[in-house]
């Protein structure tokens, strides 16, 4: 038996009181799925959603763009809940299951043993309400954390009235808090055209789909809307309540009509939140047909941590429900119970490749938006701040020097970028811009996207309040053995009491024990 | 795999550096301010590592460059020709009597030196500090030292040292050395084999381990720390505030970023993810309690490095005996702010076998000598064993 430092992190984390067999992280159809399918394995199942969100993380264009179109009806948590509960039939069922529901609950770490990380008693999720945060076991963990909304910057577009179409459904649908009256859609996709029906479904005016490529993305042909090929969001107009217009123009540079409207929904892609499984330590790849830095899966769902495992659209495989159940059998396998096999489901790929589609816009928006626009909203960091590897503006700005340099040869680490331009240091955590900052890398260093690395995601990857994070019931010993530094005997002696009787004084300057070898 | 840089032969220099991190980031800086042709060697990206993710304090009074850093520091952006982000002074907050003890304490040794400090009542603390809770007991300003940006300040050194003509290779492993009697006459690497006169080992965690090929041995234990940072507040008079058990700063745009707390000690050469834990809840009471006025500020990052620690936990910088043209360099986890002395005092022992400005007779390598080869192990410097699963392993 070794000895113990007692100012390592060793034995530090006790056991959680709350230890549950199964968590299930997302509530959307995929996360619904796994618990309740679980649940009917006999697996105590506790099942989280961050949903609703509270106002002031809306407001922080968290988790999703809501793009300033939420109404007030999002500051009243009840109403919330209700209308969050009440949207999906399946929850009530998962309820009926006995499965512990949890809403206003987000996930802002999940934290397991790997190999520089060895002190935890188990798989451990960082949950967190409005109220306060804890800590909360799990032996196993599908996560179903779905997708977030691809954000395009365009001149103009830092102001309210520009969202997400994930933003989009969540407040038509879900939480029935949509305050826009006349949108744009950009994208001619599928999901473009998902957010035009929503819309109309709802006696929205749907003013036109605006389309970067010089023809449509799905067939519109029943669909009474212009769909305006070989154009760009050259400029979004607007007064004190945000959006008042868009003006296009044409992917030569050419003016192209000007729109009325208050909403501008992008529309062009989607991107699987990653956040957790990367905290974990999830092994992760870039799948262009998944919709790029997507979590290493079997067949099952599992990632390269057994215990782990990534469904529904967070995954990038399509078959949301299917997913969800077969990881939820396999987890049932795991902790020994019996369960008839699902047939494999054929993994879902999405027939074009999306990345290719979103670079084709943003090459159009850096020909026609120019080198000024904003790319990292927080910080207001423009493409150009990023390509001459600009400091703050607070800060004296030494002569520009173009960001391929950082590369020697090698594809630039979107995060050493990050260090030095500050673009993905603000508040909404690089949701707004970490996708647009690897593209321009890639475009501007002729390097494939798929090489450029994946920006780091660092718990807690939801910006929650110190307050609200702050362990309240630490254990006395790490109280109790808290040092600044490593606490090591003799870092701080003053060097000229070395090798003198005043070697062996403390930090206060008291005689203390010599701790040398 | 990167290519191999052809030539090898002619693209050797005169002073190799091993370890692209702050330490020898500096040291190569000094090198080629004085016109010795200079060559960085690094396995990753510049100050990717612990230079890179730290306190920023450049306030160490214990050590024999103190005198050297706080010489240096204001005069770093205008030697370095980029922004360090440095701000003088530093504030202490003590939470009861002992805490102020030790700031006393603190004052008398930097006194020695010739600086000063001032010991500041609760409402002395709270008017140079505002964030700070009324529970305090007191606090200290330092008239001396302060803090930077660790991202910004090795990125300047990087680009000072190419200014100067210095060169640096990234995604460089070094994979051996050739020796000629005790002297290095080339580092092997995985893109060619380069010649030197002489070599400075600064490779942070891995200065250990690559003198130990060299047939020195060097006792460190690498650790991992951890940090948490908020959104941007406004900012306080001065941004280099901490106590409560924390280091950390204000940076200059706004954030709070603190660090403190139980370190995670690694195997040998650990792998290259820098995981964070739960004890960021930890280090967010200590920030709140600390800072009540802004415990409503959202925490928006964590991160982690990893350092290495001597086993009395100071630097080593010397010559080895064996290999008179090798220079060992270890800052044994407290690097950062003493960088821009210690760059020099590497400089000198490489250019002339000693440091011309400083004693370091106390961080001689032979003070290890009889360390036993255990002694990680004896101390307890070891990786925690880890749980099993409640239900077991996976079959």
């Amino acid at each position: 038996m070794n000895a113990v430092d007692p100012k390592s992190i060793a034995g530090k984390f006790p056991t959680p009181p709350e230890t549950v067999q199964l968590a299930v992280i997302g509530a959307g159809p995929a996360g619904v799925a796994a618990a309740i399918a679980a649940a009917e394995a006999g697996l105590r199942v506790l099942l989280i959603d961050e949903n609703p969100v509270e106002s002031g993380l809306i407001g922080l264009e968290v988790p999703l763009l809501y793009g300033g179109r939420a109404t007030a009806a999002v500051t009243r948590p009840d109403r919330m809940l209700e209308r969050v509960f009440d949207s999906d039939p399946a929850l009530a069922r998962a309820f009926e299951l006995g499965v512990d529901i949890r809403l206003g609950t987000c996930c802002w770490g999940a934290f397991t043993n790997t190999p520089n990380r060895q002190a935890l008693p188990g798989l451990l999720l960082g949950l967190a309400d409005a109220g306060r945060s804890r800590l909360v076991a799990a032996q196993r963990l599908v996560l179903a954390p779905g997708a977030r909304d691809l954000v395009l910057a365009f001149p103009g577009s830092d102001q309210p009235g520009v969202m997400g179409a994930q933003a989009l459904q969540a407040l038509l649908g879900r939480y029935d808090a949509f305050a826009g009256r006349r949108a744009v859609v950009l994208g001619s996709g599928p999901l473009g055209m998902q957010a035009v029906l929503a819309l109309r479904a709802r006696g929205i005016a749907v003013v036109a789909v605006v389309e970067a490529r010089d023809t449509p993305q799905a067939d519109w042909a029943a669909l009474d809307v212009p769909v305006l090929c070989g154009m760009l969001p050259g400029r979004a107009q607007g007064g004190p309540d945000g959006v008042t217009g868009l003006a296009l123009v044409g992917a030569d540079g050419g003016a192209g009509p000007e729109l009325v409207a208050d909403t501008i929904v992008l529309a062009v892609g989607t991107v699987p939140n990653v956040e957790l499984p990367q905290v974990l330590g999830c092994r992760l790849v870039f799948d262009a047909p998944r919709g790029g830095w997507v979590p290493v899966l079997d067949a099952d769902g599992r990632s390269s941590l057994p215990a782990v495992f990534v469904v529904g659209d967070g995954a990038g495989r399509g078959q949301a429900q299917a997913s969800g159940q077969r990881a939820a059998q396999a987890v049932a396998r795991d902790l020994g119970r019996t369960v008839v096999a699902a047939p494999a489901s054929p993994v879902g790929e999405k027939p074009d490749d999306p990345i290719a589609y979103r670079m084709d816009w943003m090459r159009g928006l850096l020909a026609t938006g120019g080198a000024d626009t904003h790319l990292c909203q927080c910080e207001e960091v423009s493409r150009a701040d990023l390509l001459e590897l600009r400091p703050p503006r607070y800060l004296d700005a030494p002569p520009p020097r173009p960001v391929a340099s950082l590369g020697d040869g090698a594809p630039v680490h979107p995060d050493q970028v990050k260090r030095l331009t500050r673009a993905g240091m603000g508040a909404c955590q690089g949701r707004r811009c970490r996708e647009q900052v690897a593209m321009l890398l890639a475009i501007a260093t002729g390097t494939d996207l798929e090489k450029i690395p994946l920006a780091s995601y660092r718990a807690p990857v939801r910006p929650l309040p110190l307050s609200l994070l702050a362990d309240t019931e630490e254990l006395a010993e790490m109280a109790a053995n808290w040092e600044v530094w490593f606490g090591v005997q003799g870092q701080w002696v003053p060097w000229r009491d070395i090798g003198t009787p005043r070697e062996n004084l403390d930090r206060y300057g008291e005689p203390a024990d010599p701790g040398h070898l | 795999m990167r290519a191999p840089v052809q030539d090898a032969a002619a693209t050797g220099a005169a002073v190799i550096v091993i370890g692209g991190g702050v330490t020898g980031l500096s040291a190569a800086w000094w090198l080629a301010r004085q016109g010795v042709s200079v060559l960085v060697l690094e396995r990753g990206i510049v100050g990717w590592e612990a230079s890179g993710r730290n306190g920023g304090g450049c306030t160490h009074y214990a050590s024999p460059l103190f005198r050297e850093e706080q010489h240096l520091w204001p005069q770093m952006d205008a030697l370095l020709g980029y922004p360090t982000e440095h701000r003088p002074y530093r504030i202490g907050v003590a939470m009861d009597e002992m805490g102020l003890k030790r700031f006393r304490r603190m004052a008398a040794i930097a006194a020695e030196d010739g600086f000063s400090a001032t010991m500041l009542d609760p409402q002395a603390l709270r008017e140079a500090a505002p964030l700070v809770t009324e529970a305090a007991a007191g606090g200290i300003f330092f008239a001396f030292g302060g803090h930077a940006n660790p991202q910004r300040t090795v990125q300047a050194y990087a680009w000072a040292l190419e200014d100067l003509g210095g060169r640096i290779l990234q995604h460089t492993q070094v994979t051996g050395f050739r020796r000629t009697g005790g002297r290095v006459t080339a580092v092997e690497t995985d893109r060619g084999i380069f010649g030197c006169d002489t070599l400075v080992v600064a490779a942070g965690p891995g200065t250990g381990p690559l003198l130990g090929q060299l047939g020195a041995h060097l006792p460190m234990a690498p650790g991992r720390a951890e940090m948490i940072v908020t959104e941007a507040l406004p900012p306080m008079r001065h941004g280099g505030v901490d106590g409560n058990g924390l280091y950390g700063r204000q940076t200059l745009r706004g954030n709070l970023a603190y660090g403190g707390g139980p370190h995670e000690w690694l195997t040998e050469n650990p792998p290259l993810d820098r995981p964070g834990t739960p004890l960021l809840r930890n280090l967010a009471l200590r920030v709140a309690q600390m800072f009540p006025r802004a415990a409503h500020a959202r925490v928006i990052r964590s991160w982690a490095g990893v350092i290495e620690n001597t086993p009395d936990g100071r630097p080593v910088l010397d010559v080895l005996d064996d290999a008179p043209n090798v220079v060992a360099a270890t800052m044994s986890s407290v690097g950062f702010g003493l960088s821009p002395a210690s760059g020099r005092a590497i400089a000198d022992l490489a250019l002339h076998g000693s440091c011309q400005f400083a004693d370091l007779s106390s961080l001689r390598l032979d003070r290890f000598r009889d360390v036993p080869l255990d002694w990680r192990e004896r101390r307890g410097w070891v990786p925690p064993v880890p749980a099993t699963e409640p239900m077991g392993e996976l079959a």
